[in-house]
């Protein structure tokens, strides 16, 4: 824990420094914020100096000097509406500057996550990645923000209410100075106090969302065991430790206020007693007194401000951090200088000597060999989640091989460009993915400049031409991204349309058809069979026909390619695949 | 807002006592000023040292009474508003756990846990805060006005023009911004929106190279997105400028006033400072009551959200009002029913049901009419969507037919207890859902009475006695949340072991079977079938050769049954049923009946 303490501690530096650099694009601006502020500063304060001296000029009864209070006067407005134009230009250079660096730390994040590997990706869920490019940002922002305006003008004021307080007396400053210490050191003791209780009440937050998940987000097994009773009991007990901590958490902070309200006041109260103590004995006018006293009001707040901001800031920070860190990922292996643009493949694959594995630990494919000819069909068989999908992260170049090479028309697929090599697959899988948009940018995704009858020939070959012109705008209907108001079935249809639509010379299906209805799968089928004739295809194979169609089986199993060969040859084998294959067919017992 | 006051009602002293001490503190913060202006026109002007000392203890104890009140208010604010979002978590848990499965379906699980969790502590930070400083700050805001009043009634007017002018600034560009930061909260979905597609997406938009096109898509809502944070922000800076001038043209106006007021005799030195005291306390309290309104705003709203889910009458506690009644007669007259031989009963008999989600167009299943007797098999198939899933669900009423009506032991579902019903139907969902705890815990489920030898049995029959017996720690190996420890295959054998654990009369496996490999199947249906006692089983499938050997099979499509027989009459008759079967088995079928 320390130990990470101290290492976040050294790298804040380093952080620092890199949105220094993102600021620097700015450094107009930033001086321009400079300089208002410091302005901002240096003439709020002026501001009670001539309350003061005005009130100096109101004496009593006969001793009121007119003419130079309304001379003062005039200067007030003038120092006020000063005051207010730098305050508002330099408030509208920090927006520029805060919302200009998040936008182009953001741009430079999603950049980098186009260019990724996807095992980094694969590897982080997407909602944390998400979460730092929207929610990151946007704390780093308000920070920003927060630290720019609020940081250094308290800092600046802390400074120049001292020096002005200085310039017109020593003693009274000496008391404040003397007295505010007690306010931060009260501020600290109770904020550390909160910081436990609110430690404690964010675990056991935690803790209950999680119940709460658990038990609402599976209602459905909770209702079916008549386990609501219980579960209310196990939300209790938690709902009531929350309740408990949340009490100590929020009371406790909710006494930073008053507290060091009542320090100020005893700050307020010292230089009342100095200053009027010193206006009796003579060295103080009581114009001045008003004038410290005010500034005894505006020195103490900064304080207050300044301990929240830093939190913010270092809070921002940790948010840069972690932009950062994204930002800095390696990205995939850029291709060679002179990587070949494969155009019209023949589509002979070749694996030779491949071995690949997510994790080193973990080895997964070891020595897997083999030869597709060109126009082959190679199904690929196993239970669930046996990594049947491995293979295709390899043959799309989406993860490199660790050892041995993959290779299309005799090239090796890593001195190919990866935009050549994915043109030429066609890729239907089965988590069906549909861009936002309308369902023309969707199917158009391969081939945007496909005319409308190629468009409509490809959906009516995938059978989606006739659910799609039934859609509220047709072809142009707009679609949220995960496909709202299409079933599994249709998204899967439009999926293989955009397929349709292009159909390079080989072929990557994922035969997981199960959410169409029984007819529709048939005409699919019909339509793959279409597809996958003279094009070399890589099937994850669910339907027995496929299977024993297909010129190559590869069975796996936990990851591994367990068995190699036809259909025939594999029964004869009598391993693995025979007894999947058998299973199957078991008529009595 | 009422169904939430209602959790307030425990904390009346504390919620009427908050506010009142705030108000307290108010009142002596009021006071300073006057106690600064004895000190300037009596304590300086008359030099009389002991006086400044004896107003400066006055103000001294001023101050720690105000802080005594401030302590007492912050405690009682605290203690009103978690108690109340303690009971509201509690009131609206128990509320969401009996809505029925077309409820939560509507509602959908992120926004239930949303409304328990996020939006119940904005309802509680917005009950907090309201207590403290609803009534502090416009009483400051007043009370400053007042005390004017009783320095100078001439002076104090210009607070009546001041107070108002610093409202318009500041609720006027709050009025103008909110909208607009809406707006902006909108433009940061949508970048959000293509962030999270652009990840969801990854390998059919790398797969179509579309990543710079969607670089540029990025920019172009990011840039949106900026342009209009830059605008409000301008709009929003506004704010403090404007303030800042209002105060001091009203300052401004006061001195010159107070000058003329003193010149004329009216009034002393050490009133015009405590006028100009009052002016810059109201700024200050304006800006917070600002900000209050803003968190009180969102409060509200989220206020507003939490009560909608509590207005909806919980379907599950509907019909039930009559639970004693039926709930009593309805399992005994089950039992003898059952127990009388001449006339048996079914154990499961659908007459011309019919089931039309809510809010949905069509009905999902038409006119569903059969029988099962107790111990038989049932085996349901057809296309996804073609209504297996609803048919089973309403055996054990998790959704109510429309139209017709469920009988279980020949007693319509809804005149029966709904606890003891389900209590005697084992239900095998689709998803494997664990919950964290021991694999024991995930078996009893809370239900007492089960012993080890039943729970033994349930985990042979189910096929997951021998991976559980490899566990060094047996049953009380522990289960992370959402069973993330254990393989799918491994997760579905134990809910298929939970169901078993209760003894069920009837076992209702929906589509259980997809995590495991075919043999793993096949040994679990044959297991199913040598139980003695066995319970009439229902078993959902896109796979024939899982229902081939049920003594029905349903064949659905469309929310219809297209046929329905044994699987050689079904392959003589039913059409659909002949092409899934072909269709799964291609040529392999004839190979099938002769091994």
């Amino acid at each position: 824990m320390s130990k990470g303490g101290k290492k976040t501690a050294g790298g804040q530096y380093a952080v620092m420094k890199k949105v220094l650099r993102y600021v620097g694009r700015y450094r107009f601006f930033l001086i321009c914020s400079i300089v208002c502020a410091a302005a901002t500063v240096v003439l709020t304060l002026y501001i009670p100096i001539l309350t003061g001296n005005a009130i100096d000029c109101i004496v009593e009864a006969g001793k009121v000097d007119l003419t130079a209070i309304a001379s003062i006067l005039r200067v007030m407005a003038v120092v006020a509406g000063a005051t207010a134009l730098a305050q508002w230009v330099m408030s509208v250079c920090n927006n520029r500057i805060a919302y200009h660096v998040v936008q182009d730390i953001r741009r430079d994040a999603f950049e980098k996550i186009q260019v990724l590997p996807l095992k980094y990706l694969d590897a982080h869920p997407y909602g944390e990645l998400v979460s730092r490019i929207i929610a990151d940002a946007d704390q780093f922002s308000d920070g920003l923000l927060m630290g720019f305006t609020q940081l250094f003008t308290g800092v600046l004021t802390i400074f120049g209410t001292l020096l002005f307080m200085l310039a017109e007396n020593v003693g009274i400053t000496l008391v404040v100075v003397c007295i505010t210490p007690v306010s931060l050191f009260v501020a600290a003791f109770i904020a550390r106090g909160t910081y436990r209780m609110f430690k404690l009440q964010s675990e056991t937050r935690g803790e209950q969302t999680a119940l709460i998940d658990e038990m609402i987000g599976n209602q459905k097994v909770v209702q079916a065991f008549s386990y609501e009773e219980k579960a209310l009991e196990r939300f209790d007990v938690i709902n009531e430790k929350l309740g408990k901590y949340s009490l100590k958490a929020t009371f406790f902070s909710s006494l930073t206020n008053p507290c060091t309200r009542f320090v100020n006041s005893l700050v307020y109260i010292g230089v009342c007693i100095t200053g009027a103590l010193s206006a009796i004995a003579g060295r103080l006018t009581v114009g001045t007194l008003t004038c410290f006293l005010s500034y005894a009001n505006q020195y103490t707040k900064p304080f207050n401000e300044i301990s929240g901001v830093f939190t913010e800031f270092q809070n921002a920070l940790a948010c840069a951090a972690r932009l950062f860190a994204l930002i800095e990922e390696e990205p995939q292996t850029p291709e060679p200088e002179d990587a070949k643009v494969l155009e019209n493949a023949r589509g002979e694959v070749v694996l030779k000597d491949v071995a690949f594995s997510y994790v080193p630990e973990k080895k997964l494919i070891e020595d897997l060999n083999l030869f597709v000819e060109p126009g082959k069909r190679v199904a690929i068989v196993g239970p669930t989640g046996c990594g049947k999908t491995t293979l295709i992260n390899l043959l799309m170049r989406f993860y490199d091989v660790d050892k041995g090479s993959i290779s299309v028309d005799g090239t090796d697929i890593r001195r190919l460009t990866r935009k050549s090599l994915r043109e030429n697959y066609g890729m239907v899988l089965q988590e069906t993915w549909l861009k936002a948009g309308t369902v023309r940018e969707n199917i158009l995704m391969g081939k945007p400049d496909a005319t409308e009858e190629e468009m409509v020939a490809a959906a009516k070959a995938a059978h989606s031409h006739s659910f799609i012109k039934r859609l509220p705008d047709g072809y142009d209907t707009v679609l949220s991204e995960d496909g709202e108001g299409l079933s599994q079935g249709q998204k899967q249809l439009l999926c293989i349309t955009r397929v349709m639509l292009c159909l390079p010379p080989m072929l990557i299906l994922d035969e997981a058809t199960s959410s169409i209805d029984t007819r529709t799968e048939m005409r699919i089928q019909k339509a793959f069979a279409g597809m996958m004739k003279g094009r070399t295809s890589f099937v994850i194979a669910h339907r027995l026909s496929t299977i024993m169609d297909s010129d190559i089986i590869l069975v796996m199993r936990d990851g591994h390619i367990v068995e190699q060969g036809s259909h025939d040859a594999l029964l004869a084998e009598n391993g693995f695949y025979a007894e999947l294959y058998n299973s199957q067919f078991v008529l009595s017992e | 807002m009422k169904r939430l006051w209602v959790y307030l009602k425990a904390y009346k002293k504390e919620t009427v006592l908050a506010p009142l001490f705030k108000m307290l503190e108010a009142s002596f913060e009021l006071l300073v000023p006057l106690v600064v202006k004895r000190i300037v026109d009596i304590g300086i002007a008359s030099g009389n040292r002991s006086y400044v000392w004896r107003m400066c203890l006055v103000m001294i104890l001023l101050g720690a009474v105000g802080l005594a009140c401030s302590v007492t208010a912050q405690y009682f604010s605290a203690k009103a508003a978690v108690g109340f979002a303690t009971k509201l978590r509690h009131a609206l848990f128990s509320h969401l756990q009996r809505f029925s499965y077309a409820q939560a379906d509507h509602m959908g699980t992120s926004t239930m846990i949303t409304r328990m969790t996020s939006d119940v502590n904005q309802v509680q930070n917005g009950v907090n805060m309201v207590l403290r400083l609803f009534l502090r700050s416009p009483f400051i805001v007043f009370g400053a006005m007042v005390m004017a009043f009783t320095i100078d009634v001439k002076a104090a007017l210009i607070f009546t023009v001041v107070i108002p002018l610093l409202s318009l600034a500041v609720f006027g560009i709050m009025l103008l911004t909110i909208p607009l930061y809406k707006k902006v909260q909108e433009r940061l979905d949508k970048i959000l929106g293509i962030a999270r597609g652009s990840l969801t997406g990854v390998r059919v938009l790398r797969a179509f190279h579309k990543e710079e096109e969607e670089i540029r898509e990025f920019e172009k809502a990011s840039g949106a997105l900026t342009e209009l944070q830059m605008f409000v922000g301008r709009l929003s800076a506004v704010m403090n400028p404007a303030t800042y001038v209002i105060i001091n043209g009203g300052t401004i106006w006061l001195l010159w006033t107070g000058a003329l007021r003193v010149e004329g005799g009216i009034l002393t030195q050490g009133a015009v400072m405590a006028l100009v005291n009052y002016m810059s306390q109201i700024l200050v309290e304006l800006v917070k009551l600002a900000n209050l309104i803003i968190t009180v705003n969102k409060a509200l709203a989220c206020g507003h959200r939490i009560e909608n889910v509590l207005e909806r009458p919980a379907d599950n506690d509907g019909p039930d009002a009559s639970r004693g009644g039926t709930g009593l007669t309805g399992p005994r007259t089950a039992a003898s029913a059952s127990g009388t031989k001449e006339m048996p009963v079914p154990a499961v008999e659908f007459s011309h049901v019919s089931l039309t989600y809510p809010g949905a167009g069509a009905e999902s299943l038409t006119d569903i009419d059969f029988k099962v007797m107790k111990g038989q098999t049932v085996g349901i198939i057809g296309g996804t969507g073609s209504g297996k899933t609803s048919l089973v669900n309403l055996i054990p009423r998790f959704y109510e037919a429309t139209a017709g009506s469920v009988r279980v032991n020949g007693i319509p579902v809804q005149e029966q207890d709904l606890r003891a019903l389900r209590a005697g139907i084992g239900v095998v969902p689709q998803k494997a859902v664990l919950f964290k705890g021991t694999i024991r815990e995930n078996l009893l489920m809370g239900r007492t009475g089960i012993e080890e030898e039943t729970l033994r049995k349930a985990l042979e029959i189910s096929q997951s006695r021998e991976f559980v017996d490899e566990k060094p720690e047996g049953l009380e190996t522990m289960i992370s949340q959402n069973g993330r420890n254990l393989s799918g295959g491994q997760r579905q054998r134990l809910t298929i072991a939970r169901a078993l654990a209760g003894s069920p009369r009837i076992l209702i496996l929906d589509d259980s079977a997809s995590a495991l490999d075919y043999a793993t199947d096949l040994k679990l249906r044959r297991a199913l079938r040598s139980m003695e006692d066995a319970p009439t089983v229902f078993i959902v499938s896109q796979r024939a050769s899982s229902i081939l050997h049920a003594d029905l099979i349903l064949v659905l499509d469309d929310g219809k049954v297209a046929g329905m027989g044994t699987h050689q009459e079904l392959l003589r008759e039913c059409g659909i049923y002949r092409e899934i079967y072909s269709f799964q088995y291609a040529d392999g079928g004839k190979e099938a009946r002769t091994r």
